[in-house]
């Protein structure tokens, strides 16, 4: 499951090298480009078969960019994304079928990712359809299948999308993933816009899905608490880079880079007794626009020095499979 | 309602509040029975998820409720005076002056037109006799206070010029700036980055330390509860189903609603130091909260209980004292 375990001599499901996504601000008459938003800068990251890969940090950091530029959903500016058996995807001008089969994606608002318009059915059918996959009658009976298999009622397939909650519409939004049968499923903050008693009964939906039909996720979250549950290992963004990555277990019990701590640190407790005596102070926070020199980190890291405000740290590989990108640690 | 000083009068009051929505088949209830008593210098958190009425409650304190809902019956008290008995000219005097509210989202409860000094300033003189150039020094305090960095600089600024944390600062120093006794914030933490939100938890308690503000939160989040309530309420579908210490609400939860919720959270601080395993099952409430305009007979929760009994489902159980200080509406327990 985790990298401990079982080192593996084949190459993973999927690897990430050195991903780049860049969005140009353009501005005047002419619409010249005056700068550029270096939304995901760099990133490199792999994930096994039947394993989940956290990816967490706060908004604009750019981790829903990265799940979008692996769906090929966004153009990417550099880098590599190889599937095994599949070619590289980030120089091709179309991503072609084979490869969006193998990928899928889960979204978090399920009122705006499905069409008000559409039956359960043909939103459920669409991919089929797309993919010329099986007879009518076999795509019929699928639905039928993908729907009791992610825990909704068959008989309800006539129906549109505002006749579900919440929970329910996420749940057509995982059997239309699942139509494919993709061997990777990037999930987008899939809980975050669900209460937190319908949110406990899809994280389990996912769960079992994960074990009966072997999945991997790329599992993006701001949710510390949902991202160590559901996670193998963690990836922690800052500003367009990985600054850490490891196994669960490292990350949130021995987090080495300052930025993970104070993630750790900022998260309630859940506890009346251990209350936190958390700073009222603010500090300065960049955005991806106006990325500080050097460490990215370095206006907000208490352990900041010199070298921190003038070169870029680069991910290094410390104990356990535990890497972190910080001159200090 | 344990520790706190049963003489001091309470900066807040509501007994047996009802309110309703006006809907196309009649009207149907959405706070049932409220029953709520805030002390000065005390927090009290309303939880639940959506549609169980906690921001239906915080509107009707402010009786900023919209147009298709209204108070049905009940009384809130603000200092011991009758809050809904008031003509509407003392109602806006009141409001922002002695209760004022936070809400969840600033960038559409600030004003996008004017700057944040202007709104501070502006909501300083409806309320007290000062100048203009008094008033905007007032708000640049205020800012001050909420530990704004660089507030003469921010006080000029626009909202859309201020990233969330700060807006959210601006938002809680506009609420303060009359000094009000009681602050109602509705989820003022939800739309934050968790580090933001860490601040402004901080902020808020701090605040509350020195001022003594009595405060009402509403929220989803059971770790912003642990982090900052003193008494907590538990609602669902409109209806109060366990009220007590939040030491108690940890420690001890009875309501089935409760534990389950409770269950439902994945939380960080529990893999610390633990052992690694693959993801274990949380503990979900099966199916989803009732409609209001179509309450069950007996219990709300009764239909997702797993303990339900046959009389769970045809009577309601009444919110009452299971233990000292501990309040719940559940046919079990009865005899604890």
């Amino acid at each position: 499951m985790s990298d401990i375990a079982a080192p593996n001599t084949a190459s993973p499901l999927l690897s990430v090298e050195n991903l780049k996504v860049h969005f140009a601000i353009r501005s005047g008459v002419f619409q010249r480009q005056v700068g550029e938003v270096k939304a995901v800068d760099g990133v490199s990251f792999s994930i096994d078969a039947g394993e989940t890969l956290g990816l967490v940090g706060e908004s604009g950091c750019g981790k829903s960019t990265t799940g979008l530029a692996l769906m090929g959903l966004v153009k990417t500016t550099g880098g590599r994304i190889g599937m095994r058996g599949s070619e590289d995807v980030t120089q091709m001008r179309s991503v072609p079928r084979s490869y969006r089969r193998r990928m899928q994606i889960i979204f978090q608002d399920p009122f705006s990712s499905l069409n008000p318009r559409q039956k359960v059915r043909d939103i459920i059918r669409a991919p089929l359809d797309i993919h010329g996959l099986g007879t009518a009658a076999e795509r019929r009976a699928e639905v039928a299948k993908l729907m009791s298999l992610v825990g909704l009622r068959p008989d309800q397939a006539d129906n549109f999308p505002h006749q579900f909650s919440g929970g329910q519409r996420q749940r057509i939004g995982i059997a239309r993933a699942l139509a494919l049968k993709p061997d990777i499923i990037v999930c987008d903050e899939p809980v975050s816009a669900l209460d937190v008693s319908v949110q406990a009964q899809i994280l389990n939906l996912l769960a079992d899905l994960q074990k009966q039909l072997g999945l991997s996720y790329l599992f993006i979250s701001h949710d510390l608490g949902v991202v160590e549950h559901v996670s193998h290992r963690v990836a922690v963004m800052y500003l367009g880079k990985i600054v850490e990555t490891g196994s669960k277990k490292a990350i949130f019990s021995k987090p080495l880079h300052p930025y993970s701590e104070l993630l750790l640190h900022s998260a309630p407790a859940h506890d009346p007794r251990k209350r936190h005596s958390f700073s009222a102070v603010s500090d300065d926070i960049p955005s991806a626009t106006r990325k500080p020199s050097g460490c990215a980190f370095h206006t907000r890291c208490p352990l900041a020095t010199d070298i921190c405000r003038q070169i870029e740290p680069v991910l290094e590989q410390k104990a356990d499979g535990q890497s972190v990108a910080c001159h200090n640690r | 309602m344990q520790n706190v000083e049963q003489n001091v009068q309470p900066a807040l009051a509501v007994s047996d509040l009802n309110v309703e929505i006006l809907g196309e088949n009649g009207a149907f209830p959405v706070v049932s029975d409220m029953n709520l008593l805030v002390r000065p210098g005390e927090t009290v958190c309303i939880v639940g998820e959506s549609g169980c009425g906690k921001s239906m409650t915080a509107l009707s304190l402010l009786r900023l409720l919209p147009d298709s809902a209204r108070v049905a019956s009940g009384s809130i008290r603000i200092q011991g005076e009758d809050f809904l008995a008031m003509g509407q000219r003392q109602v806006e005097d009141l409001r922002g002056d002695k209760i004022a509210m936070i809400f969840q989202e600033p960038l559409t409860a600030l004003n996008p037109v004017l700057t944040i000094g202007e709104q501070i300033a502006e909501s300083v003189r409806q309320h007290r006799r000062l100048g203009r150039r008094e008033a905007f020094a007032r708000a640049v305090r205020c800012l001050e206070l909420v530990q704004m960095p660089d507030p003469e600089r921010r006080a000029r600024q626009y909202p859309h010029e201020l990233s969330g944390g700060m807006r959210q600062r601006a938002m809680i120093a506009l609420a303060l700036a009359c000094e009000p006794k009681i602050i109602i914030a509705d989820e003022p933490t939800t739309a934050l980055d968790v580090t933001v939100q860490a601040q402004i938890l901080g902020l808020i308690s701090d605040l509350q330390k020195r001022l003594g503000t009595a405060q009402i939160l509403i929220t989803h989040d059971l770790g912003v509860v642990a982090e900052i309530a003193d008494r907590v309420i538990v609602m669902y579908a409109g209806r109060r189903v366990e009220e007590c210490s939040v030491y108690e609400l940890f420690d001890n939860p009875l309501h089935p609603y409760t534990i389950g919720l409770m269950g439902a959270v994945p939380h960080a601080a529990s893999l610390r130091g633990e052992a690694e395993a693959a993801p274990e099952r949380l503990t979900d409430i099966p199916g989803t909260v009732p409609p209001l305009w179509d309450l069950p007979k007996g219990c709300a929760f009764a239909p997702r209980c797993p303990g339900a009994s046959a009389r769970c489902l045809t009577e309601r159980p009444p919110f009452i004292e299971k233990t000292p200080g501990h309040f719940a509406a559940c046919w079990e327990h009865d005899n604890v």
